[in-house]
């Protein structure tokens, strides 16, 4: 019971307010678990005909959009699914060593003044968007890159990986991994350095200390500290990678196989790109069946970066 | 009883020396890698100086004022326009502003506002795990599964086939607001618990405390956060492509019609190939044209990103939170 009701108002109208806000941030919580739900909804509702439709037009559709190589929702995209993981997988391959490198070179190697500057340029290397990868990727990186495959080939062609003959623009499954490869060399190693840099110092110089080398050391003290922080940066790269569409693209000239010679032309499409290439065509039913090619993908990154969290959640706890 | 001293063992440390030739292998392993790991940074200098290098000598080329204050309307294969130009690319910059803006619009107070529920109000509660668990998720949404997502929305909600800015923005919002939660919520951490328990102790209001204290401590480092946000969602493609499609006029409308970005833009210039130039073309004609206006508007993008990135890096650092007090 307030002497003056003028300020059992106010009191009242802060509390108000106050509830007001609290709604509003929940709310804002929830529309983010609301979106996610959305996102999965719509796609499935948008793929539903691909599945439940008019067989005939079904099969048509699939047999239009693959260039008749394909008949049924699997064989469409059983070879895509095999595509995008293989050229991510590739990226991943070819990348990591070197953002580990990086990693190490940035907060082990380099004077101090020197890795903020290092660590921003690996951030201009994130921040360059993928259109312009790919423009690069296609016209001064293919035209480049076909004499080293050619080499390649020729000395290393007993290995049914490098066999030719080799594709001529080097418009293949090697040069988009080597793409993507760079595209996702950033976000490892910014991960990765983070994690490396919290290695604890004691057991760094008790390394030292004991005659160590600075390899040495790294191998001892940092590189076990860091691994489960290193696995799940590798697996948001790989993330990146399998979602990655412009580059591929641009640069790759698809094909439709289970096919791993990696220098040859036309062998693999992966599935964010044959979206993007087939979509302005698509009609109805094949829009059905290019978003439930994308309902795919949507699970493939989602377990993936499931798990790279996985890792790192345990790894904190 | 003898004591252990008297009789220990006798260790014959020299079994233990190292030998020459070991030490010599492991300092050679030592500097093999020293070796490896720098050439790991070089290697990784070569595409950044190489795409940074030719976007420029090659863009700056056809990057004229009248290909910044012109659209593509009324341009023929590789023939000149009547201004003297070859098309340009203004559309694609209202476009890019225009829908950039719409997902600011969208993900900025979704995403700070849950920034503030998980920081301020849920403590950790089940809700919040949920919350910071789909954040993660979410950002790694592939970007062409949110732009299907904005298509498959709209044409479920608006009507078939609807594809204009706004769906590109809700696309855009998508992929920004992970961006948006996570930087501001580091943000929101970092404010010191002295400020909240003395404003409390002052009578100040939940709400007050957190919109007039919290976040304006935390404002540099949420607008340096939402800039860089920015500065990844501007360069985004295969969403747009897919639900804002492309178009050579100028599109100032978010909400009905077409809208051209200033990616799909490079994409579209680029997949066209060489431009015809037959016998009765104009003697300006251009073959190469259409790379040309690539390179030049890709130019135009990475510096409007590399600007934005460098505004959001001086934005932290000059309003930093207690590096100067």
């Amino acid at each position: 019971m307030s002497e003056k009701p003028n300020e059992t108002a106010t009191l009242n109208k802060a509390k108000r307010v106050d509830r007001i806000f609290k709604a509003c941030a929940t709310g804002a919580g929830i529309l983010i678990l609301l979106a996610l739900a959305a996102v999965t909804l719509f796609l499935i509702l948008r793929a539903f005909p691909a599945f439940t439709g008019d067989a005939d037009s079904r099969t048509h559709a699939i047999i239009s959009l693959s260039g008749g190589r394909a008949s049924s929702f699997l064989g469409y995209v059983g070879p895509l699914v095999f595509g995008t993981i293989l050229i991510a997988g590739l990226a991943l391959l070819l990348a990591f060593p070197v953002s580990l490198g990086i990693a190490l070179f940035i907060g082990y190697y380099a004077p101090i003044r020197l890795s903020t500057l290092l660590s921003t340029v690996i951030d201009l290397l994130a921040a360059v968007p993928s259109v312009i990868y790919g423009l690069w990727g296609a016209l001064v990186l293919v035209p480049n890159i076909t004499g080293f495959w050619r080499w390649l080939s020729v000395h290393l062609g007993w290995i049914p990986i490098f066999s030719g003959p080799v594709a001529a623009p080097a418009r293949s499954v090697a040069t988009v991994a080597l793409v993507l490869a760079v595209m996702i060399l950033p976000i490892i190693t910014s991960v990765t350095r983070d994690i490396l840099i919290q290695a604890p110092r004691l057991q760094q110089e008790a390394a030292l200390a004991l005659g160590a080398t600075k390899w040495e050391m790294i191998r001892l003290a940092v590189l076990p500290f860091g691994r489960s922080g290193i696995i799940s940066a590798s697996m948001l790269g790989l993330g990146r990678a399998l979602g990655e569409t412009m580059a591929v693209l641009m640069i790759l000239s698809p094909g439709f196989s289970y096919s791993l010679r990696l220098l040859q032309a036309s062998k693999s499409q992966t599935i964010a790109a044959n979206i993007a290439a087939q979509f302005p065509e698509a009609d109805s039913q094949g829009v059905a069946l290019l978003v439930a090619t994308g309902l795919v993908l949507f699970i493939i990154t989602f377990i993936v970066n499931y798990l790279a969290r996985r890792i790192t959640a345990k790894a904190g706890a | 009883m003898a004591s252990r001293t008297d009789r220990g063992p006798v260790i014959d440390f020299d079994r233990f020396r190292p030998t020459r030739s070991s030490i010599r292998a492991r300092k050679r392993k030592d500097r093999l890698m020293t070796v490896l790991i720098g050439l790991s940074f070089l290697v990784a200098l070569i595409p950044l100086v190489s795409v940074l290098w030719v976007s420029l000598s090659k863009g700056v080329q056809r990057l004229t004022p009248d290909f910044l204050t012109h659209n593509m309307s009324g341009v023929v294969g590789g023939n000149p326009t009547p201004t003297g130009g070859y098309g340009g690319i203004l559309h694609a910059v209202i476009g890019t502003l225009e829908i950039t803006f719409g997902s600011m619009v969208i993900s900025i107070p979704v995403g700070v506002m849950s920034a503030v529920y998980l920081v301020e109000y849920a403590h950790g509660g089940r809700l919040a795990k949920a919350i910071s668990l789909m954040v993660d998720v979410m950002s790694g949404i592939p970007s062409i599964v949110a732009g299907l997502f904005a298509f498959s929305m709209f044409a479920l909600v608006v009507g078939p086939g609807t594809v204009n800015g706004l769906a590109g923005s809700v696309a855009l919002s998508l992929l920004m607001l992970p961006t948006v939660v996570k930087t501001s919520e580091d943000m929101l951490a970092v404010v010191p618990n002295d400020l909240r328990e003395a404003a409390y102790a002052l009578g100040v209001t939940k709400q007050r405390t957190i919109t007039s204290i919290v976040l304006r401590t935390a404002l540099p480092g949420i607008v340096s956060g939402t800039i860089l946000a920015v500065a990844r969602v501007i360069g985004e493609t295969a969403p747009l492509l897919i639900a804002s499609g492309f178009i050579a006029t100028t599109n100032p409308n978010l909400f009905s019609g077409r809208m051209t970005t200033l990616p799909v833009f490079v994409y579209n210039e680029y997949s066209q190939g060489l431009a015809v130039c037959g016998p009765g073309a104009d003697p300006g004609c251009l073959t190469d044209i259409h790379m040309q206006r690539a390179w030049a508007a890709a130019l135009v993008l990475i510096l409007i990103v590399l600007l934005l990135n460098l505004l959001g890096r001086l934005v932290s650092r000059i309003f930093a939170v207690g590096r100067t007090r």
